[in-house]
């Protein structure tokens, strides 16, 4: 015979998170990736030194959200202000936090120097396809033939070229440890997405060098979509041009077991 | 039998986007039809019973604003 005695708790919102609510839309699964971040943050028991670098973009605001210390770089600068707060505090761990528009356009050259070197940091890179804050205007990620506000007849790769695979690019070079690709668009995804952060910042925590994870992230208001068509349109058309998987995993990160 | 669950939206951070609604394995959560949360959105809340303590409405929440509560089933010693 079955007795009800007590609950137990499955989920409660992270210490790691304010009390703020956030500036995102409905459905923005940059929600999601900042949840992930806090949680793996406080299951590492880092609260007390972690160090956030918040990008321009919509993350911009990400010093709001995130109950520990954060600084704000430049638009793009993120990875070297990371190399400048990581190598005067090597105990702390220091991550960015950045969107397309800001790492892979105008932060390109910074990404793939703070890669080159291997860098001890960790990498949170939100890839959904434009500009979110400004209005939802082309970035190097966009689609071919994706329309946004200054593409209005969808991406054109004759005069527009091809969208960039950052995470492929960047795990040509012998400085990264660890890049992945992760999306957000339902609970196995976002559960996988979890574990790839915590592998991420255990790969920073234990000294062993340049580890970035990239999700896979929708933008409703700009897409034009309700929240789950924007979920559905991240599976069936990002993710075939975006493949999630592991793209570095250096041998040594093999042995953490998280 | 499934365990039985509960959650608690915390209404200040919901802003309806119906993620958990979509996603919800039960079917058990809606958005409510009366009340209005300060930012003009109308919160989730569980409209039936059923809600079995899984967590997915969690996983998938962008604003951290569930909290999942799941019973506990102990197993009585059998009586003899």
């Amino acid at each position: 015979m079955d007795e009800f005695s007590k609950e137990t708790l499955v989920y409660e919102r992270p210490n790691t998170l304010t009390d703020f609510t956030t500036h995102y839309c409905p459905g923005c699964t940059h929600g999601i990736a900042h949840r992930l971040t806090a949680e793996v943050l406080e299951e590492m028991n880092a609260r007390e030194r972690a160090v956030g670098v918040a990008s321009v973009g919509c993350s911009v605001f990400a010093y709001n959200y995130f109950n520990f210390d954060f600084v704000q770089a430049p638009h793009g600068r993120a990875p070297a202000m990371a190399t400048g707060v990581k190598r005067l505090l090597p105990d702390r761990i220091v991550f960015t936090y950045q969107g397309d528009g800001d790492l892979a356009s105008i932060g390109m050259s910074e990404i793939v120097a703070a890669a080159a070197r291997g860098e001890n940091i960790t990498v949170v890179f939100i890839n959904n396809t434009n500009y979110g804050m400004t209005g939802g205007q082309m970035a190097p990620t966009t689609l071919p033939g994706q329309v946004t506000t200054s593409s209005p007849h969808g991406r054109d790769v004759e005069t527009a070229g091809f969208p960039i695979r950052v995470s492929e690019m960047l795990s040509t070079l012998d400085g990264a440890t660890y890049v992945v690709r992760r999306s957000l668009h339902d609970p196995k995804n976002i559960r996988m997405a979890k574990k790839a952060l915590r592998i991420a910042f255990t790969v920073q925590e234990r000294g062993l060098g340049f580890s970035m994870v990239e999700l896979l992230s929708t933008c409703p208001t700009n897409w034009g979509m309700t929240p789950m068509e924007s979920l559905h349109w991240v599976e069936t058309k990002m993710i075939p041009y975006y493949p999630v998987g592991d793209y570095k995993v250096a041998p040594v990160v093999a042995e953490i077991k998280v | 039998m499934p365990a039985n669950g509960r959650i608690e939206v915390n209404e200040k951070f919901c802003k309806a986007c119906g993620l958990c609604v979509e996603t919800c394995p039960q079917n058990v959560l809606g958005l409510s039809a009366s009340r209005i949360n300060a930012k003009g959105y109308h919160p989730v809340e569980l409209i039936q019973a059923g809600c079995t303590g899984c967590g997915i409405c969690a996983i998938v929440c962008p604003e951290a604003a569930i909290a999942v509560y799941r019973e506990i089933v102990r197993v009585r010693e059998p009586e003899f």
